[in-house]
């Protein structure tokens, strides 16, 4: 199995303001596979968005390899292959939309790659449907919701080819409405498109579908595995200040009042499925 | 009080005058400008009249909607109007006090206001039928042979796209935080001059630190989309000049013809 994205033991370090070092990385290791759908948890300060950067070439390792598709990062000549292979979606929809029509700023990175007119074309027509935003090709991009400008933003990536999508907390921003919008998206870029997907996240209900959970705190990968693994481990999360999906701190409790039931429940479904099995 | 400016606003009907390619209405627009100075009497008027009544006949923007973005330049129009009408000496045929009107005076008066209400009427025309990105456009090809000689066509484009992406959003923000403001007390629209000057501060100084936090991320966001300046670099839409655009510089050329004709003859 090929590997998409190799992390190995990538330090980063950087002066705060009183000048002292601050490890934002320390001694990280991860390995994403071609096609996985990789969440990252962990709040603010964990160093997610920092290890996003990282694999987008935007930030360079202190001390450590980062690795896209066997090309190095540090190695200069391969930073614009990197960016083409591994597009990144920010945070704030507002700040990473260039044009003022949503077609040109979809054909913003094809354009900077050098595509034939012709063939921009067509790859804009093909990420808009992608997203189901083909209808607003010709609209303002300020005149539509949180939801739809993400969905533009990733249709902007979508549209310079790339084989691994980074989502850096794109849903942080957005009411829950858009948020299901986004969500949704990428779980579709992951099973029809075939693309890899890093998602970086706080909100714990959007790991539950991933193929792995990594839960980073300080720093540092403080625990791994499947959803149902890194789930089941209620009080460990809890001790690092994240929440869990709320049907699992349910289940969580139901067990210490001495019910008979699994820990690893994730979805409402599964807990409708387990109270009536109890009946 | 924003909404009132029509110069510089895209008002899109769809017309012929739309369509065209926009280095034809940047050109023309230019010619019409060096027209209007080729005119030294009213029969040269009347052809330059004729010319921009037929092109917004053509463009299908209502002639109102034209008149309305006068306003705002309505004194500028004035001024120009009384200064002409009492500086100039000649024949008196009317005295207000130390004040004289000349016959000569009131002519250049009538003169000067009719070039700059054509002026002003004619400019307009072209940001009304053109969209910003399609005038930015433009722009960045008319200067593109000028590379050479060191000045930086697609970077000047650029910097204009993104400031009028960012137009609206920045005018939201500003309320946002105007409102904000109000809510914790501030006070925008009382007092003179000075004290309401210094309730901008308050204003300002968060808009300037988000619209940095803004560049920050959007430079970001357009490293990681692969941008690297100009060079290498292709475009989507590709401007192309068409029959239409060849007879719509032909027209002025004409009119240009005309007017040279009238001032040497």
């Amino acid at each position: 199995m090929d590997y998409m994205v190799e992390i190995e033991s990538v330090i980063y370090q950087y002066k705060n303001n009183e000048e002292e070092d601050i490890k934002a990385l320390n001694d990280v290791s991860i390995n994403v596979k071609e096609g996985e759908f990789v969440v990252v948890i962990g709040h603010n300060g964990s160093g997610k968005s920092t290890l996003a950067k990282h694999i987008n070439a935007l930030l360079l390792p202190t001390e450590g390899e980062v690795k896209v598709k066997s090309m190095n990062t540090k190695d200069e000549v391969n930073t614009w292959p990197i960016r083409q292979t591994a597009g990144m979606v920010f945070q704030n929809p507002d700040n990473q939309i260039v044009a003022t029509i949503v077609e040109e700023d979809v054909a913003f990175g094809p354009e900077n790659l050098g595509v034939e007119p012709k063939e921009i074309y067509s790859r804009v027509e093909e990420a808009l449907e992608i997203v189901d935003m083909r209808q607003y090709s010709e609209k303002a991009p300020h005149l539509l919701s949180g939801g739809q400008k993400q969905r533009i933003a990733i249709a902007g990536v979508l549209a310079m080819k790339p084989d691994c999508i980074i989502f850096d907390e794109p849903t942080a921003m957005l009411d829950p409405s858009g948020r299901k919008e986004v969500i949704n998206t990428i779980k579709k870029l992951n099973k029809q498109e075939n693309k890899t997907i890093v998602h970086i996240t706080h909100f714990m209900e959007e790991a539950v579908n991933a193929d792995r959970v990594i839960v980073m705190e300080a720093g540092k990968v403080v625990l791994e595995g499947t959803p149902k693994e890194v789930f089941s481990q209620v009080d460990k999360l809890k001790e690092l200040g994240l929440d869990v999906p709320q049907v699992t701190d349910l289940a969580n409790l139901l067990i210490k009042e001495g019910i008979d039931m699994p820990q690893d429940i994730l979805t409402i479904d599964e807990m409708v499925m387990e109270l009536c099995r109890l009946k | 009080m924003l909404k009132d400016i029509t110069i510089g606003q895209h008002y899109p009907t769809g017309s012929i005058i739309h369509k065209l390619d926009p280095r034809t209405k940047i050109v023309a627009t230019f010619l019409l400008i060096v027209s209007l100075f080729i005119v030294t009497n009213f029969t040269g008027y009347i052809y330059v009249i004729a010319f921009i009544a037929s092109a917004i006949a053509v463009s299908k923007i209502p002639f109102k909607y034209m008149i309305k973005g006068l306003k705002p330049l309505l004194v500028i129009i004035l001024v120009t109007f009384f200064i002409n009408v009492f500086m100039t000496t000649g024949e008196i045929i009317l005295s207000l006090g130390p004040l004289n009107v000349t016959k000569e005076g009131l002519y250049q008066a009538v003169f000067m206001a009719t070039r700059l209400i054509l002026l002003i009427i004619g400019t307009s025309l072209l940001t009304l039928t053109t969209s910003p990105i399609m005038l930015t456009d433009g722009i960045e090809h008319l200067l593109n042979p000028f590379k050479k000689i060191g000045i930086p066509a697609h970077e000047l484009a650029m910097m204009m796209t993104i400031a009028l992406r960012f137009i609206p959003t920045l005018l939201e923000e500003t309320d946002k935080i105007m409102k904000a403001q109000i809510a914790r007390g501030a006070d925008f629209e009382s007092g003179n001059i000075i004290n309401r000057a210094k309730s901008l501060v308050p204003l300002l100084v968060p808009l300037f630190i988000s619209a940095f936090r803004r560049a920050d991320e959007l430079a970001m966001a357009m490293e990681a989309r692969c941008y690297r300046g100009g060079d290498n670099r292709t475009r989507m839409k590709q401007l192309k000049m068409e029959k239409r655009d060849v007879v719509s510089l032909g027209i002025i050329g004409l009119l240009i013809g005309i007017l040279i004709y009238i001032r040497v003859g």
